[in-house]
């Protein structure tokens, strides 16, 4: 393990070069990677956000009982799907409709507005099929007059929310797979750097594990300082992106954490693929 | 020959290359312990290759190579490794490592097949002064002469006291006086036990070492000293 070490620091010494061309290339590739992760990401908080947003409105026939919309938002609230239950008075509607639309600030008669039960949704449970489903239930109750989601705006936002996905899948992929080759090339060079030390190595009888452990060992170092460095500029482009566009949101800290480890593993195996091919030839 | 032991034996060992020259035909010889063998032949006569497959960097299309009782036709990679730690081997071009003196190419080959740290020194000074290059330990192979580097080489193949020096053309480059002193390093070294085999296109020195020597043609086996001595031949 020593001398494997020693190793790392000796080509490194005689290349330095090459070293931190090996770094940085795998520091830009996964930076590009982050950087469109960054903002698959925050599509994905604004696209959680709108979901939010997703609610069914059961209005109450007028003249209900009290006690059995009560009995009834009690029953809804059991229901799996649901996360929360509000009655909303006619009282309170109209408090609210003031507030949203202008043209009801001079109406003061509350009955002008129906009792509503506004439902919402627990996460993962806002897809169009749950919500019809949950919409249908509400309409059994005998009291309820009419029940309200916004059908099209639901299954549109679903769409897009599915192609965004998709899109963030494959081009994350995309990403993912030019910034290997990249990286797996550099390393490759490296390693061809050396061969004539590895040809050598095998010619005085050196194991091929003991061949390998310092390739292995650099590659995993320039990938974790690379994947630190990536780090590094996709904060400053984040932070200079939320001072001059807007608030773009980072990453949380197991996700930075994940990333620098992508690069220690991406490392490791350029490396292994690159020293690898090189073993067999000698 | 010091011992009849057998260290390393060929068995109708055929080798070819799907475009290549060279290779071998049927070849079958055995080299015993403490021997000092020559092969010879003009170029592509199969010499390296016959070296090749005796440290087993390829193996045969057909026949066996048997070298210190590992087998080709079994052999897996980490027994040849531990194989080669026991073999010498010589290039006509040295192969050392540029970046590094004399001392720490030969102190390279003890470290890389995992010998103690504290025996290396003592190892490598007593090779480097065995062949002669006491005072140079410290150069690097630039600021040495081709003989001292071949020296250089020499020491790394002893290092590991090897039971035998396979040197492929280790006189190739070097001029007369050079090439005289590295062959009687290498006699010097078969004297203390050590069996040599040696690829040369060197003729006089095969005639006047009487030692055994293996001529090669096309991949051929065609002249086996040991069998029909020389000035038989000649006659």
């Amino acid at each position: 393990m020593r001398l494997a070490l020693r190793e790392v620091g000796t080509a490194f010494s005689r290349a330095p070069g090459l070293g931190v061309l090996s770094v940085f290339t795998v520091a830009f590739s996964l930076f590009a990677v982050g950087l469109f992760g960054l903002v698959a990401y925050n599509t994905r908080l604004a696209l959680e956000r709108l979901e939010e947003r997703v609610e069914i409105r059961a209005y109450v026939t007028e003249g209900t009982e009290t006690d059995a919309v009560a009995a009834a938002v009690g029953d809804v609230r059991a229901f799996p799907e649901v996360a929360s239950v509000t009655y909303v008075s006619p009282e309170d509607a109209l408090k609210k409709a003031r507030v949203e639309m202008t043209e009801f600030k001079d109406v003061f008669e509350p009955e002008f507005l129906p009792a509503s039960m506004e439902v919402r949704l627990k996460p993962g449970m806002r897809d169009p099929e749950t919500v019809r489903v949950v919409a249908k239930r509400l309409n059994g109750y005998p009291f309820v007059d009419d029940v309200r989601y916004g059908e099209e705006w639901v299954q549109k936002f679903y769409a897009v929310r599915r192609a965004a996905t998709a899109a963030g899948i494959v081009l994350g992929i995309a990403f993912a797979f030019a910034a290997m080759i990249i990286i797996g090339s550099t390393i490759r060079t490296s390693v061809l750097a050396r061969a004539r030390e590895i040809g050598i190595m095998r010619l005085v009888g050196a194991t091929d594990s003991f061949i390998r452990a310092p390739f292995l060992i650099d590659g995993v170092l320039k990938g974790l300082i690379g994947g630190s460095i990536a780090v590094a500029l996709m904060w400053i482009t984040r932070s200079v992106l939320t001072a001059t566009v807007f608030a773009f949101q980072f990453f949380p800290v197991p996700i930075l954490v994940l990333c620098v480890l992508i690069g220690g593993v991406i490392g490791l195996l350029g490396s292994a693929v690159s020293v690898g091919r090189q073993l067999k030839r000698v | 020959m010091s011992s009849n032991q057998t260290i390393v034996k060929f068995t109708s060992v055929t080798k070819s290359w799907p475009r290549g020259s060279g290779g071998l035909q049927k070849v079958s010889f055995a080299a015993a312990k403490g021997e000092f063998v020559f092969l010879t032949g003009p170029s592509g006569a199969g010499k390296s290759t016959i070296l090749k497959l005796c440290y087993m960097d390829e193996l045969p299309n057909s026949g066996e190579v048997r070298v210190s009782g590992l087998s080709s036709i079994n052999a897996k990679r980490t027994e040849i490794s531990k194989l080669r730690r026991k073999l010498g081997i010589v290039f006509q071009d040295f192969r050392l490592l540029e970046d590094r003196t004399a001392w720490a190419n030969v102190a390279f080959a003890l470290e890389v097949t995992g010998t103690h740290s504290k025996a290396i020194p003592a190892r490598v000074q007593k090779v480097l002064e065995r062949v002669g290059l006491g005072p140079k330990m410290q150069s690097m192979p630039t600021e040495l002469s081709g003989g001292e580097q071949q020296r250089v080489a020499i020491a790394r193949a002893l290092v590991n006291d090897p039971f035998v020096l396979l040197a492929d053309e280790p006189t190739g480059n070097l001029d007369d006086r050079a090439s005289r002193a590295v062959f009687q390093l290498l006699k010097d070294i078969n004297t203390s036990g050590t069996a040599v085999m040696m690829a040369t296109h060197d003729l006089d020195l095969v005639r006047t070492s009487g030692f055994r020597s293996l001529e090669l043609n096309k991949g051929a086996l065609v002249y086996d000293s040991a069998e029909t001595p020389l000035p038989e031949r000649e006659r």
